[in-house]
């Protein structure tokens, strides 16, 4: 087994300190850091998020394995940005205005990270003025909303709105997903993609940025 | 001033739907003296709150509340409870609340005038305290807007004030996720219940202040989370099962500080507080599935003494608009209930209830009347509430293993395995609440506020 194939083996297991150990190994013997995060750590990675989608892992399975990335991650990430190193993405996350329900949005957050994506989560009750200074401070490839009442899903189409009215809308993609949320409603507000739970979020996130 | 039960108010045999120990007899409205009652609740279609007139909002709730009203009348219900659930923006905005509730309380009053249909009116608000992060659960203006909110509502008409309390989800959001069983004790138990004294003394208080009945509470942001997580493979049924029970003495707090039922539908853990108070409780299964799905579709109903729709929107569906549609479902699976108790058949039918649910999912095998009546014991047991929570917790994987060993609970290996970590993990938990406090308090220093919970913060 190659060091690669060793790191996505610890990480597939959830074993954090022997993912840390193999990925500083693979660093040592001058293994380049985009490979030991791209065919190591996100690969290991890729091959739970796909039993988790198919019901074969739970999420507490998923966040030990998450962990073990992690620790990964923290020797590889400094490399990656001194080699200036394309990040996967960058998506920013929350719970729209008047909306406190963020369990849904903490778990696209946890699946993309583990992804490998960078996320900014900013929390619940965001309001349209502060997306939009996320996408300024940030610059995302996308955002994600979240909402889980009839009454606060409307606001989606508020930022996107603005979004477009601020000549944003086409620095970033937006997708949206809760529980009174379809893929029609998505359309209507002119929303790019719709996540109808947390498993198939990357999926749309990867898709959205392959055809960017 | 709280004082704690010790026993059960009723054994398996007389644990059964429509029948409470201590029926709440309000306007005509006999809520657990032998007949069950629907209540029925519902939301706005989407719209924003903030950019819709406000009398444009108040006509929703006049068409909605008077079409179920209707129906219940043209269906020959004699009785039902509404509930008003307020959203986000009604309850900071205290005085929009009242209004619509007094507008709900009027049309009640009509149809009672006019066709003699009795009604309670169940008000909930949000509980906004969760906007701060971390919270605060004792003061601040979110606390105050909240009260306000009861008794404004109260004060216009309101019968049954209820809320879903959320203390303690600060830590228990983040050990659902994780399957974390000591997470979900401190969270939902250590916490939980603090919250819940301190809040429902005040709620009692605007209760005893403005003649409104101090209904109830539910661990919905807690056990609910983990039953919908369950119910979509995330984590294990065993742990959403063990979570449940855990519930029950979160939600038991609210009647030993004063509340009176019924309680809150989306309770499924009102069935052990039935058990250990006798007061009514309402509950929500296969006929609130507009709302959400769930594995406990008919064994809920073994317990209520209302019986609820959860929420639907005011949406067109081919035979009317839906809370007309979850008004009618309602009101049949009432008669049958009923019909059934009338003939001396209410056991026979509750036991029907319960086994075609109890064997296909380790959420509803726990509440089956045997299971309901061993964990409100293992919590009356004890009277601290982390000693009650351990209890409840150790019970339930008692009863789930003796469930898989006699073959009367389906579990797949992977859930099996999954029982088997829980029960390590509570067997090793300390009996000592003050040596769990200790031991929990520092891992979530970053996310509770402590003195919010009148625990001191240093370590």
């Amino acid at each position: 087994m190659d060091r690669y194939a060793e790191i996505a083996q610890h990480v597939q297991n959830g074993y954090s300190e022997k993912a840390r150990k193999a990925v500083e190994a693979a660093l040592a013997e001058g293994c380049p850091a985009g490979r030991v995060l791209k065919e190591g750590l996100i690969a290991g990675m890729e091959v739970v998020a796909a039993k988790f989608k198919s019901g074969q892992m739970f999420l507490p399975e998923v966040l030990a394995v998450a962990g073990a990335m992690k620790a990964g991650m923290e020797l590889v990430k400094p490399l990656l940005v001194a080699a200036n190193h394309e990040p996967l993405g960058k998506v920013v996350l929350g719970t729209v205005r008047g909306d406190m329900h963020d369990i849904g949005k903490n778990l696209v957050a946890i699946m993309l990270q583990g992804a490998g994506f960078d996320v900014v989560d900013l929390g619940t009750d965001v309001r349209v003025e502060k997306f939009i200074e996320a996408i300024e401070r940030e610059n995302p490839d996308i955002i994600g909303m979240s909402a889980l009442l009839t009454t606060t899903m409307v606001h989606m189409k508020t930022v996107i709105e603005v979004l477009k009215q601020r000549d944003l809308r086409t620095r970033v993609k937006v997708i949206v997903g809760g529980a009174p949320i379809s893929k029609n409603f998505a359309s209507e507000i002119g929303a790019d993609g719709y996540a109808r739970d947390a498993a198939t979020a990357v999926d749309v996130v990867k898709d959205l940025l392959d055809n960017k | 001033m709280r004082k704690r039960f010790n026993s059960l108010a009723l054994g398996a045999d007389a644990l059964l739907f429509g029948v409470a120990r201590t029926p709440l007899k309000r306007n005509g409205v006999v809520v657990g003296g032998g007949t069950v009652i629907p209540e029925i609740k519902f939301t706005l279609p989407p719209l924003s709150i903030e950019e819709t007139p406000t009398d444009e909002i108040e006509a929703m709730y006049r068409e909605i509340v008077t079409a179920v009203c209707d129906r219940a009348v043209h269906l020959g219900q004699q009785s039902l409870v509404v509930e008003f659930e307020l959203l986000p923006p009604m309850t900071v905005d205290p005085p929009m609340g009242e209004s619509i509730t007094a507008l709900i309380a009027g049309i009640l009053a009509e149809f009672r005038g006019a066709h003699g249909l009795q009604s309670l009116l169940r008000i909930t608000p949000v509980d906004i305290r969760e906007q701060n992060k971390p919270p605060l659960r004792r003061r601040g203006r979110e606390m105050e807007l909240l009260l306000d909110s009861f008794r404004r509502c109260a004060r216009a008409g309101a019968d049954l004030l209820s809320i879903e309390s959320t203390g303690g989800k600060e830590v228990t959001d983040q050990a659902i996720m994780s399957a974390d069983m000591r997470g979900i004790l401190f969270g939902s138990v250590v916490l939980g219940c603090a919250d819940m004294e301190f809040l429902w003394e005040k709620i009692v208080g605007i209760a005893r202040e403005t003649g409104a009945v101090p209904a109830g509470d539910t661990a919905c942001g807690i056990g609910n989370t983990a039953m919908v997580l369950a119910d979509q493979g995330y984590i294990p049924r065993v742990f959403a099962a063990v979570v449940r029970a855990i519930t029950a003495v979160r939600s038991l707090v609210a009647y030993e500080v004063g509340a009176v039922g019924p309680g809150k539908d989306c309770g499924y853990e009102n069935a052990i507080l039935k058990a250990i108070t006798g007061l009514p409780m309402s509950m929500e299964g296969k006929s609130a599935a507009c709302a959400h799905l769930s594995p406990v579709g008919n064994i809920a109903g073994c317990y209520a003494d209302l019986w609820s729709n959860e929420s639907v929107q005011n949406i067109k569906l081919l035979a009317g608009m839906a809370p007309v549609v979850s008004m009618e479902q309602l009101v049949y699976d009432c008669r049958l209930m009923n019909v059934a108790a009338g003939k001396g058949e209410g056991v026979r039918l509750r036991d029907w209830l319960s086994e075609s649910d109890a064997g296909l999912d380790p959420q509803a095998f726990i509440l089956s009347p045997n299971a309901v009546i061993g964990l409100a014991g293992a919590v009356v047991s004890e009277q601290n509430d982390y000693r009650r929570g351990l209890a409840a917790a150790r019970k339930a994987v008692e009863l789930l293993c003796e469930g898989l060993s006699k073959g009367r609970l389906i579990l797949s290996e992977r859930e099996q395995d999954w029982l088997s970590r829980i029960g390590q993990t509570v067997s090793e938990l300390p009996s000592d609440s003050e040596d769990f406090l200790a031991q929990e308090k520092p891992k979530w220093k970053d996310h509770v506020n402590y003195g919010e919970y009148g625990i001191p913060d240093e370590a």
